[in-house]
């Protein structure tokens, strides 16, 4: 296995479970689940058992092993050197065990729907592009940007609203940008961290090969995770191309002046995706967006920043629902969160999140106290014309 | 087993309670070098009601109880020696109370030291508490059961020396409250004037009851705090320094140690004197007082005050003090132990050459710590060794290193710190007859089953 010569240096300390003020436990599983065995610690030690057969390749080391989030919580706080390696542990021992045949029912089944489908709704491929039906945009031939959408803002109905948000605000701004329709092919992003590693690079040098007979020079990416994977695994397999967040374009475009707001008078509070935030470092450009909107009163939650509570929906879980449900299920913890300091509205930049957390919502019944929307609505909302 | 099962799904849920091969490997071990021991069950209680039901049904079934905050102590005390139930109080992690005046709080037994610092810091920022240099995640219950030592200990004393009261579940399932909480809704004082019977449980390693509450005294923060450190090439200066600093009474804490790596501080010993204030003039004052109490050594060319750079000062004023857990990777292996015993501070040149010696001797990378407990009434020495967990040879070599460290210590009239269960069986040896009889008596009224934590402390 990948980073096998490092599981034995975990020292079971603990420091990987907490924010930085060790105010709360900042890992989802192990907040939801609660035994030690569910904290990256135990992970560590029980991927080593597993590795020398102390442990079967059982339901519930599956559970444990599936249930993370790939938040990255756990390399933000670990305090040892090879922290930056924790997730791709976790994501190396998922490749064991997909290796390994054995595996839970509903990543199998993702997997599956994305080698029969091409996605993980089931849905057909000629579908992907319907989103932008009667939007104005066009295919992408050799415009600045590629606006790459991905799954979740393809198929799934909330997803389309916000990709739907994203192309109008494009178009209104004047970017020059194109989509893929239904060429569009998934990144891979989920695949790979379920574990899948064959199918996440068949998909990978798919679409490099895609983008590069295109022409494809900038892509910027309405979903974190497709940014991700675009920015870190493609490189390596001969995909180089400009990546950004449609966030990150966004606060450019607000910068440049080629975006203006008129009013957007509610208390926003934005909850930092885990794969714009820790994975990529990006804190900045959703709150210059939201910080240029005239009468928009932005908090912060206490967990923010490198700091912030995962949704839920990272590593797979989005799809696989593993470590979903209950009153401890990380959606239903963030919204408390969000309620918490006083927000009636909470800011998203990723259609998962959204997702996720209207969900969330919907298990507090706190429909009448705060809304989910996406930077893109709100931005779109607030227009300036 | 399955009826004791679903008793245990009753108590605390379903989802709180497992006996799956995942949960039964890693609960039958801890990071340090003790033969692991799978438990039968493992189960997270939410509430001292839930704790008393199982206490109650493995009473009655005569099931061992283990309870659990962390399992940092590195020398097995939680590992489950019988099997039985780990208790996992980890979910009891809420603060009672923190009552601001009396200087003291009330938090449940499976709080983290992180949690109540976190929560001072936000809430209280003019008190603070006797902070571990072990990992946030250490409970508070668990720290003072086993006598710890914090960043108040030079102050104070240990931390169990801090307990204003205990609510304690008793191996038959009662719950008694220890201390002014006992007959008074205020929680200021564990014994006086009271008998003090907090005694019957701190030092007890879990094998008297199970701690759900804890009342702890909080001590004026100081807005400022600073480090200095005082280095020289002798042990046998250390006593006379930390003689002379401690007749100071002007500092916070003061830690020593030594170790090879990296080279900079090979066969230094560095005296680390932390200091508080509120104003400049107070931080000043106090330093100075210091700087003068060693005066003598400076001029004699014996010692003298190093500069310390931000990294390392930054490292050093963190509470808890994360390089401290960082110290188990030094061989990038991941294991890291000590024995720590308690020990008269004249004794630190005794102990630092017969780490040095135990070092060279098995092949091992150490690291000498001692922490002053009050005006130098004692200190802890801890013979620290990095192991690298993959390694079999090495690990059994710091096993015997560790073992020639604990036949020392008792020789030179230490006694050991959290023991190991065969640190345990060698104090009992070696202990005065009527007291060890004494222990057996308390421990068989208080465990008659002999359920709770079984294996530790057991008199022969």
């Amino acid at each position: 296995m990948r980073h096998e010569e490092i599981l034995h240096r975990c020292f079971r300390c603990g420091w990987c479970k907490f924010t930085s003020d060790y105010s709360e436990f900042n890992c989802p599983s192990y907040r939801k689940f609660r035994f030690d065995t569910f904290a990256p610690g135990g992970r560590m030690w029980l991927i080593r058992a597993w590795l020398n057969g102390d442990i079967p390749n059982s339901a519930r080391y599956q559970e444990i092993l599936y249930s993370c989030a790939t938040c990255g919580s756990c390399v933000e706080h670990c305090a040892f050197s090879f922290r930056d390696d924790l997730v791709e542990i976790f994501i190396s021992a998922r490749e064991e065990m997909v290796n390994d045949g054995r595996i839970p029912p509903p990543v199998r089944d993702f997997l599956k729907s994305i080698n029969v489908h091409g996605n993980p709704f089931k849905a057909p491929e000629g579908e992907r592009g319907a989103w932008a039906e009667g939007m104005p945009v066009e295919p992408y031939s050799d415009q600045d940007y590629l606006l790459y959408i991905g799954c979740v803002g393809s198929y799934d109905e909330r997803g389309k609203k916000i990709a739907k948000a994203l192309a109008r605000l494009l178009s209104r701004a004047g970017v020059s940008f194109g989509i893929l329709g239904d060429r569009e092919l998934c990144d891979g992003n989920e695949v790979r961290a379920l574990g899948e590693t064959g199918l996440f690079r068949f998909l990978a040098e798919s679409n490099i090969r895609m983008f590069r007979e295109l022409g494809v020079r900038k892509i910027v990416t309405l979903d974190p995770h497709a940014y991700n994977a675009f920015r870190r695994e493609y490189p390596g397999m001969g995909g180089d191309f400009e990546v950004l967040h449609y966030t990150q374009l966004l606060s450019m475009l607000v910068s440049q002046g080629s975006l203006s707001f008129s009013g957007f008078r509610e208390r926003v509070v934005f909850h930092d995706p885990c794969y714009l935030g820790r994975h990529s470092g990006e804190y900045e450009a959703p709150r210059e967006i939201l910080d240029s909107i005239p009468g928009l009163e932005r908090i912060e939650m206490r967990q923010s920043r490198e700091n912030a509570f995962c949704c839920g929906g990272g590593g797979g879980n989005f799809f696989t629902d593993i470590l979903g449900g209950g009153e401890e299920s990380p959606n239903r913890i963030r919204i408390r969160q969000a309620v918490a300091a006083g927000a009636q509205v909470l800011a998203v930049a990723c259609c998962q999140c959204a997702k996720m957390l209207e969900d969330g919502i919907k298990g507090e019944n706190l429909e009448d106290r705060i809304r989910v929307l996406d930077i893109a609505e709100i931005a779109l909302t607030a227009l300036k014309g | 087993m399955e009826d004791i099962k679903r008793r245990l799904c009753d108590i605390v849920g379903e989802r709180f309670v497992s006996d799956r091969a995942e949960e039964l490997f890693f609960y039958g071990r801890d990071p340090g070098l003790m033969p692991p021991h799978s438990p039968d069950f493992v189960a997270l209680p939410g509430t001292v009601e839930e704790v008393r039901e199982i206490v109650k049904l493995a009473f009655r079934e005569g099931v061992p109880v283990v309870p659990m905050g962390a399992g940092m102590t590195l020398t097995g005390l939680c590992i489950p020696r019988k099997g039985g139930i780990v208790l996992d109080m980890k979910r009891m992690n809420r603060i009672l109370e923190v009552n601001d005046r009396a200087r003291y709080t009330i938090v449940e037994g499976g709080t983290p030291t992180g949690a109540l610092k976190a929560y001072l810091d936000a809430h209280h920022p003019r008190l603070r508490f006797s902070i571990p240099d072990s990992p946030a995640a250490t409970t508070i219950a668990a720290n003072v059961m086993i006598h710890g030592q914090g960043r108040l200990t030079q102050q104070y004393g240990f931390n169990s020396d801090m307990v204003t009261g205990l609510e304690v579940v008793l191996p038959t399932g009662d719950v008694a409250r220890i201390g002014s909480c006992s007959l008074s809704p205020d929680w200021f004082s564990k014994g006086a004037p009271l008998p003090d019977l907090s005694g019957l449980f701190l030092g007890w390693l879990g094998t008297t009851g199970v701690i759900t509450k804890v009342g702890l005294k909080l001590y004026p923060r100081k807005k400022m705090r600073e480090v200095e450190i005082f280095i020289t090439d002798s042990p046998d200066f250390i006593p006379d320094i930390i003689y002379e600093i401690t007749h100071t009474e002007m500092t916070e804490d003061i830690n020593i140690f030594a170790q090879p790596l990296p080279l900079i501080f090979k066969d230094n010993h560095h005296v680390v004197v932390y200091f508080t204030g509120d104003t400049d003039e107070e931080l000043e004052f106090k330093k100075k007082s210091v700087f003068h109490a060693l005066d003598r050594f400076i001029k004699n060319k014996d010692g003298g005050f190093m500069t310390v750079g931000p990294g390392m000062k930054q490292s050093l004023l963190d509470m808890p003090q994360r390089s401290a857990s960082t110290f188990a990777d030094v061989t990038k292996g991941g294991g890291f132990e000590y024995s720590g015993p308690i020990i008269l501070v004249e004794k630190y040149p005794q102990c630092s050459r017969k780490l040095d010696e135990l070092a060279e001797k098995y092949d091992l990378k150490y690291h000498a710590t001692a922490r002053i407990i009050g005006r130098g009434h004692a200190m802890m020495f801890a013979f620290s060794f990095t192991f690298n967990r993959a390694d079999e040879d090495m690990m059994d070599r710091v096993r015997a290193a560790l073992r020639e460290a604990s036949e020392f210590a008792l020789s030179a009239g230490g006694v050991f710190w959290k023991p190991t269960v065969d640190e345990q069986r060698r104090l009992l040896q070696a202990m005065d007859p009527v007291t060890r009889r004494l222990m057996q008596m308390i421990k068989r009224n208080l465990d008659p089953s002999g359920i709770m934590n079984p294996g530790n402390w057991e008199v022969p």
